[in-house]
């Protein structure tokens, strides 16, 4: 009996998964000339008329006005699911609604998400206009995925809480900052956590190939009670609970504004000792409800319009650099980033997996 | 005997049809998902979305940092359920044998609440009330000048704060399912102890300590189980750093750090249940013994 209803259930799910996606040319093509030019991805991402994102809140590397600004461009409906969702979830989500409408068309997910997507054949490849102006580091030669955006560790700090802002993990473990150090999440679940951690190795004669410095730096910090282990958000900000947050630069000044509305002087520092570097990156779904407005998304993303979108939202876009030499990027909004005076290093997919793994072993009994 | 055994017949060859819906409940509701899950902890994934059977995850399940968090969660659920069920006992003890009034009234009604009280509005109630700027913690700084984390060692983001929290959401729970078998101790009981001569203790000892103990032992395992699989609150207080199992199921189902660890899950998930549902079993054999006494 059990079994039979279980079978039912089983079988019910397997069903719903029959693909009606469209067998418009669209979905194959691995760039706007394949279609015809842009003109005429255009014309075949506004017949679609909608497009399907997840989990990008709109705080974040400015996507709040990339999304508004997109829409209005093109006449074209987007829908963002689950603004706060992971990118486990985002990745889940292209699997779990493949053939639906409501399937996620595109995704912005941490380099291993797209790394281990595009190995299990998730994402359909792609290249923008500006394609070549993405450093070969940061993409899939084949195109199934491509940095974005991303930055470097920093500290912010509010000002009024704290009477002088720590500039670097030496500081961060003086007495005075007892009770006041936090990160955005668990290393175990938050890039930004885990990339703290790391800089603290860094910082305390570590190296890409060895994160352990780092887990035992936040062990003794949390043993001095200068670690305070709470999801920093802007309300445990406000409320003093986390005066002192260690995430990504772009994160931490995106705060400032919001966080002067509510009365708090946040400063943001790139740590001074050693930092580290990170690309999200953007991948269109291979069983994409609606192919051309996915790669269209992808094209006003890498577009100036759109890689100065990511700057107003403080973060570093993928071509920064090319639109530096080009002049093309927006000189003030430029001039808001954090200054950086260390050299950032920026860890492989390798070493990131053995960083984890080592951290996987080791965070729990080392900070507690 | 005979005659009566005639008529019954029909009646118990379809009586069970009445326990369709039960049995449809459980298989939606417990089996099928406990199938899915051991399904998914016996399998690896490999290139390119190929999957096949392994033991690999169970293995890693069973080993190093996630052996210490099952441990360390099955240590830290025991010795939160033995606290809430002793001062629940006495707490539930002193609201039956009081004369009425508000305040038992009182303390039963808010067990009832507080019991489903917990998750993340629990643990910020708490960071707002005893944290590092919390209200109290700044009250006590201010007029007394003594440190909660250093003077009075209670260190909210540690593992005996987040067992102190606990306790805020067990110890109603015990009262609220103690109290139906406190109630149930006839005063006539205590009378004929008293009148054949027996001590208070005496009392405890031979009539109402063995009438209650299958009750008891049953709550605690409900307080264990409803420890054991507490979640929200170890996660809001300790980003992760508590070695329990549930927060490293989260941190290999979600984020955006460990790829491809769902199986993982799967088979952490598996060794929770191989812990739980012994102990669900006990609960419901001893609710069966104690209603024997108890009614």
């Amino acid at each position: 009996m059990a079994l039979l209803a279980g079978t039912l259930i089983l079988g019910g799910t397997a069903c719903t998964k029959k693909a009606d996606a469209s067998a418009s040319p669209a979905a194959t093509a691995t760039s706007a000339a394949d279609l015809g030019g842009m003109d005429a991805l255009v014309a075949a991402a506004k017949a679609e008329g909608s497009l399907n994102l997840i989990a990008l809140p709109r705080d974040w590397a400015g996507y709040g006005d990339l999304l508004d600004n997109f829409g209005a461009k093109y006449g074209i409906t987007v829908t963002v699911d689950n603004p706060e969702a992971s990118s486990a979830d985002a990745v889940n989500a292209i699997k779990s609604l493949e053939g639906q409408k409501r399937a996620p068309d595109a995704v912005d997910v941490g380099t291993a998400f797209a790394i281990n997507g595009a190995k299990e054949g998730l994402y359909a490849p792609y290249r923008v206009a500006t394609w070549d102006d993405i450093p070969e580091s940061q993409k899939s030669p084949d195109g199934t995925w491509f940095a974005d955006y991303g930055g470097y560790i920093s500290i912010g700090c509010d000002a009024a809480k704290v009477t002088v802002c720590p500039a670097s993990f030496a500081d961060l473990a003086k007495p005075e900052y007892k009770g006041k150090v936090a990160l955005t999440g668990d290393p175990l679940k938050s890039n930004s956590a885990l990339m703290a951690v790391w800089s603290a190795a860094l910082a305390n004669g570590g190296s890409l190939d060895d994160i352990a410095p780092g887990i035992d730096y936040f062990g003794e910090l949390k043993a001095s009670g200068n670690y305070v282990p709470v999801k920093a958000t802007a309300a445990t900000i406000q409320s003093g609970e986390t005066p002192i947050v260690v995430d990504w630069d772009y994160l931490n000044a995106a705060k400032t504004k919001d966080l002067a509305a509510a009365g708090v002087n946040w400063t943001v520092a790139v740590s001074s000792d050693a930092t580290i570097g990170s690309y999200y990156a953007q991948a269109i779904s291979a069983t994409a409800p609606h192919p051309a407005a996915a790669r269209l998304w992808q094209e006003y993303l890498y577009s100036d319009e759109g890689q100065n979108g990511y700057l107003a939202g403080y973060a570093r876009p993928a071509r920064l650099p090319a639109m530096e030499a080009s002049g093309t990027v927006d000189a003030s909004l430029a001039g808001n980033l954090p200054k950086v005076d260390v050299k950032a290093e920026f860890p492989t997919d390798a070493e990131a997996t053995a960083a984890k793994n080592t951290l996987t072993q080791t965070w729990a009994s080392a900070v507690k | 005997m005979k005659t009566e055994s005639v008529t019954r017949r029909p009646v118990l060859r379809w009586s069970w049809f009445g326990l369709v819906p039960f049995f449809g409940y459980v298989a939606i509701f417990f089996i099928l998902p406990t199938a899915v899950i051991a399904y998914s902890a016996f399998r690896v994934s490999g290139e390119g979305g190929a999957s096949a059977f392994s033991g690999a995850n169970m293995t890693t399940a069973l080993s190093g940092p996630y052996l210490d968090a099952l441990w360390n969660s099955t240590k830290m659920s025991l010795v939160s359920a033995l606290i809430a069920a002793v001062l629940g006992v006495v707490l539930a003890y002193a609201v039956a044998t009081s004369r009425g009034g508000m305040l038992p009234r009182l303390v039963s009604t808010s067990a009832a609440v507080l019991a489903n009280f917990g998750g993340l509005p629990l643990a910020f109630l708490f960071v707002a009330a005893i944290g590092n700027a919390g209200v109290l913690t700044s009250f006590v700084q201010q007029r007394l000048g003594l440190s909660l984390r250093d003077d009075l060692g209670l260190d909210l983001y540690s593992q005996s704060g987040v067992q102190f929290v606990y306790l805020y959401f067990l110890i109603p729970l015990m009262v609220l399912v103690i109290t139906p078998a406190l109630e149930g101790l006839r005063p006539e009981w205590r009378e004929a102890s008293d009148g054949l001569g027996a001590h208070g203790w005496q009392y405890w000892r031979y009539v109402a300590g063995p009438a209650l103990l299958p009750h008891f032992l049953g709550s605690l395992a409900l307080l264990f189980c409803t420890s054991f699989s507490s979640y929200a609150t170890a996660e809001a207080l300790t980003n992760g750093t508590l070695a329990i199992t549930p927060l490293r199921i989260d941190s290999a189902l979600s984020g955006n750090v460990l790829a491809g660890q769902e199986n993982l899950g799967a088979a952490l998930a598996l060794s929770m249940i191989v812990v739980v549902v012994p102990l669900t079993l006990l609960y419901q054999l001893m609710q069966r013994r104690s209603s024997r006494w108890l009614q």
